[in-house]
């Protein structure tokens, strides 16, 4: 949306002579060469693409067959399913909650501002044990704020939007850092409302940034493991998620069927990648 | 005027209650645990040999990790907004795959690959190299899972900064390398400074993907939060506190670090 | 814009300065434990265990090195979860001296010719130390706990890892399926004890021992099934619990094996031959682990009464077996014992 947008309202010539002078190599605007491409290509094949095919390599071990028991069984089905839905309803409160917290981080004042601003990145640093046994102890059965949730699916949920939390604020901030106010003001002396100007002239500027979060949320919490295990009980069928079951089978030497689940969870956070991509072209389509 | 007001106040009141109830009270009783056995007793946990070891492995793993990441990802970036060839979307679509996989399958995928009976195993132990079980390990685990931060925190703001300032740059003569330094750059440079301050305290907080290419060894390949779990497990609570305690600060000081590169804010 | 480069430069010598005053430390001993203080030594050994004996182990190397068989040999440790330290010296993890959990951790190493198959031929049959399945309760035994009977109460919440993540777990099945099968000659009642122990009992399950014992303290459950030398290790670090012994309960057994790959077989006989002499031995008893050795084990006889129907897993049939039959992810006892649970309770 915002690129061509703004470039294809000054030159009539929209993509195709943009494309065209990049490749006469008038350095109009910063543009990735071909050494660039390669480089970036290079790089991730070596860091992403090798273990990940190696990955896929061992599911497929010890033939199709034995790929399709090891995830068509009923735990293996209740725990992706169980994983891929509280990740759909975590990423989605994350939307909602990450947003707001970058808005209010950006455009509000007020004082500890700065110090709660410092504080978002802190579910990363964290490491997974601490973050269990805290939220444990927090809102477990000896709970000082009489919050009991242990051992429930809401709990798995309550983890995961603990280790997710700085994605969308950190993915939207630094694009409403960057937006333009001269056109929120022109729409405000115009005399429309807050809320309007926030989802006419805002909020399209700020969907492919949130998405971005939302993508990497979902894809985080549909991995995570380690603050998840201890507070969620691990109940098979209940609050088991995929992770867990994952390390169950490595730890049942079943190394086979442990990369087969993974393919498949590695497969399905790719359909909602790919769904939420859809989603922010889609965005960018209807706004122009 | 006061209905924006009231407004104002009731998103800051939800997006309080909302940190609150997630961030602070679990933050804050992290911190109450960390220094309730007294600060004589936090700054003993921290540096024992085994402490200042972790601790130096932790920052050496991030050193690295980190700055490769930053500069590949804004690269990335840059590819994946503004390249135009067959594959991009392929590209784009790696990136955020090293999250959905579960850490230890990451760090088990490592092994396939460079482990003793691994695809490259024998290879690499015919040259005398050892990456499982050691240092370069533990960075690729890293790497790996720090890999989509800077990317996805460039790419929206580059979409969003447009071409505009480029081309004006450009007509006035600048060449590429200029433009890039002295007009993306800069407008991009919160979207760079957010990416280097998440992936730092991805970097240092890892723990399941390091574990498994780590090896647990004392004194050697045991990271800060290796080094957390260990303390946990030999019931030292305090000290696996301690030791959480320097790893927020240690994501504290990044993220002042980065507000130090770029204090200017007028923009545009 | 021209004023940008200082105060980048700025956060640049900040960083690199924390990383300077980051290694500006090195040179201390690497050990958490102090033990490897003379990885200086000429010959090196890697010693590679499950987690929890590591409080004994920070103890003996460092006796070790202070005998003359110890006095140039440079000890490392890697202490972590029993499955995932065997998973790592099969993937290439050098090591020397390794002690699992359970017997199967070191099948893997047999099976992929790193110990010698004659492991278990050695004095003692190959194992440091041994333990007990026991029940940790809190302070006092306010539920009265002492049988496994006691356990199947209505109202008594039972914790235990999972047997599938947590080699402590298949202990503690183990112990139930023994108790209740007249040592293994009566499959069906054993398993049936442990089916309603698990669906009935047990809602619970923690990943590994640690952690459910953290779960434990934290307020959760009324019994936790744990191996003797933890309940005293954890009595010892301060933990408010207390731990009763069953009369029917399994020996567990701690396998200990020089590497066939070591490079110093001979220093690392030497370390395993000393984890066995009376003063090692006693350090084991100290934490709560029983010793094999039946001298220290009789010093200590007041710390670990005998139960009355001790049994081992030999009894039962034996690892291969047991743990093909009962821990086998997809077809074992156990799992079929899950899966009904989870289809019963799940939506």
């Amino acid at each position: 949306m915002s690129t061509p947008a703004v470039i294809e309202a000054g030159s009539t010539g929209g993509r195709r002579s943009r494309a065209r002078r990049a490749s006469e190599g008038t350095p109009a605007v910063v543009r990735p060469g071909r050494l660039s491409i390669g480089i970036v290509t290079l790089w991730l094949s070596l860091i992403v693409l090798l273990p990940l095919a190696a990955v896929v390599a061992k599911s497929l071990d010890d033939g199709v067959g034995a790929f399709w028991t090891a995830v068509s069984g009923r735990q293996a089905v209740a725990a992706l399913r169980f994983t891929l839905i509280v990740s759909l309803i975590v990423t989605a409160i994350n939307a909602l909650a990450g947003t707001l917290i970058a808005w209010v981080l950006v455009r509000d004042e007020f004082r500890g501002k700065r110090a709660i601003n410092a504080l978002i990145d802190l579910p990363f640093a964290l490491p997974t044990i601490v973050a269990g046994i805290t939220l444990l102890a927090l809102y477990g059965n000896s709970s000082p704020l009489g919050i009991d949730v242990a051992y429930t699916q809401v709990a798995v949920a309550f983890a995961l939007l603990f280790v997710t939390l700085p994605f969308v604020v950190r993915s939207v901030q630094p694009v409403l850092l960057e937006l333009d106010r001269e056109m929120e003001e022109a729409a405000t002396s115009l005399g429309a409302s807050g809320w309007t100007t926030f989802r006419r002239i805002v909020l399209p500027n700020l969907v492919p940034a949130i998405l971005g979060g939302c993508a990497l949320a979902f894809a985080r919490a549909v991995g995570e493991f380690g603050s998840v295990v201890l507070i969620s009980g691990n109940i098979p069928f209940q609050t088991q998620v995929a992770s867990v079951f994952v390390y169950k089978q490595l730890e049942g030497d079943a190394p086979v069927s442990a990369a087969a689940v993974s393919v498949v969870l590695l497969l399905l956070s790719l359909a909602v990648l790919l769904g939420i991509r859809g989603l922010a072209r889609l965005g960018a389509r209807h706004e122009r | 005027m006061s209905a924006e007001r009231t407004t104002r106040y009731g998103l800051r009141t939800l997006a309080l209650a909302y940190l609150g109830a997630l961030l602070f009270v679990p933050v804050g009783l992290v911190l109450y645990r960390t220094f309730q056995p007294g600060i004589v007793e936090v700054w003993a946990s921290i540096t024992t040999p085994a402490a200042v070891h972790a601790f130096q492995l932790t920052m050496m793993v991030t050193l690295i990790a980190v700055p490769l990441n930053t500069v590949l990802g804004i690269l990335a970036a840059l590819v994946i907004v503004r390249g135009r060839f067959r594959g991009k979307a392929f590209l784009d679509m790696l990136i955020d795959l090293p999250f959905a996989i579960s850490p230890i399958v990451v760090g088990l995928s490592l092994i396939f690959v460079y482990g003793r009976t691994g695809w490259f195993g024998s290879a690499l132990a015919n040259a005398g190299i050892q990456i499982i079980f050691s240092w370069p390990g533990i960075v690729l685990a890293t790497i790996f899972v720090t890999l989509p931060f800077v990317v996805r925190e460039v790419a929206p703001v580059l979409r969003e900064v447009g071409t505009e300032q480029e081309q004006a740059a450009a007509t006035l003569g600048a060449s590429s390398w200029q433009t890039f330094r002295r007009v993306t750059l800069p407008a991009i440079r919160w979207g760079v400074a957010y990416g280097v301050v998440l992936s730092t305290a991805r970097a240092i907080g890892e723990f399941g993907a390091v574990s498994v290419v780590s090896g647990h060894i004392a004194g050697q390949t045991e990271t800060l939060t290796l080094l957390v779990e260990q303390r946990f497990q030999n019931f030292n609570i305090a000290g696996a506190y301690a030791a959480s305690a320097l790893l927020a600060v240690i994501a504290l000081g990044t993220l002042l670090a980065m507000t130090l590169i770029k204090p200017r804010k007028e923009h545009a | 814009m021209h004023r940008r480069p200082a105060p980048r430069t700025l956060a640049l010598l900040l960083l690199s300065s924390l990383a300077l005053v980051a290694s500006g430390c090195g040179g201390a001993s690497d050990s958490t434990t102090g033990a490897a203080a003379s990885t200086s030594g000429t010959t090196k050994l890697a010693l590679v265990a499950y987690s929890t004996p590591q409080v004994v182990y920070d103890e003996v190397v460092p006796a070790f090195q202070r005998t003359s068989a110890g006095r140039s040999v440079g000890v490392t440790t890697s202490f972590g979860a029993s499955g995932e330290q065997s998973r790592a010296v099969e993937a290439g993890l050098p090591a020397d001296v390794v002690s699992f959990s359970i017997e199967p951790d070191i099948q893997r190493l047999v099976k992929d010719g790193i110990v010698s198959s004659d492991w278990s031929s050695a004095p003692y049959h190959g194992l440091v130390n041994t333990s007990l399945v026991t029940f940790v309760v809190r302070k006092g035994n306010p539920k009265g706990i002492h049988t496994w009977s006691d356990l199947l109460k209505p109202g008594v919440q039972v914790l235990t890892p999972n047997p599938f993540t947590s080699g402590s777990a298949k202990w503690n099945l183990l112990a139930a399926y023994g108790q209740a099968s007249n040592a293994g000659k009566d499959p069906q009642a054993g398993l049936a004890y442990v089916k309603e122990l698990l669906t009935k009992h047990v809602k619970v399950q923690d990943k590994s021992a640690r952690e459910a014992l953290q779960d434990f303290t934290s307020g959760n459950g009324d019994v936790l099934l744990s191996y003797e030398s933890e309940a005293i290790t954890a009595q010892k670090k301060g933990e408010k619990v207390d731990y009763v012994t069953p009369a029917d309960t399994i020996r567990i057994d701690i396998p200990i094996a020089v590497t066939k790959t070591s490079k110093n077989a001979a220093a690392a006989q030497a370390l395993v031959d000393y984890a066995l002499t009376p003063p090692a031995q006693q350090v084991f008893a100290d934490w709560g682990y029983r010793p094999v050795n039946p001298t220290v084990l009789k010093a200590n006889a007041a710390r670990f009464p005998d139960p009355s129907g001790l049994f081992t897993v030999d009894d039962l049939g034996g690892w291969t077996t047991l743990n093909a039959d009962l821990f086998d992810v997809t077809n074992g006892s156990v799992a079929k014992i899950e899966e009904q649970a989870g289809v019963a309770t799940a939506k």
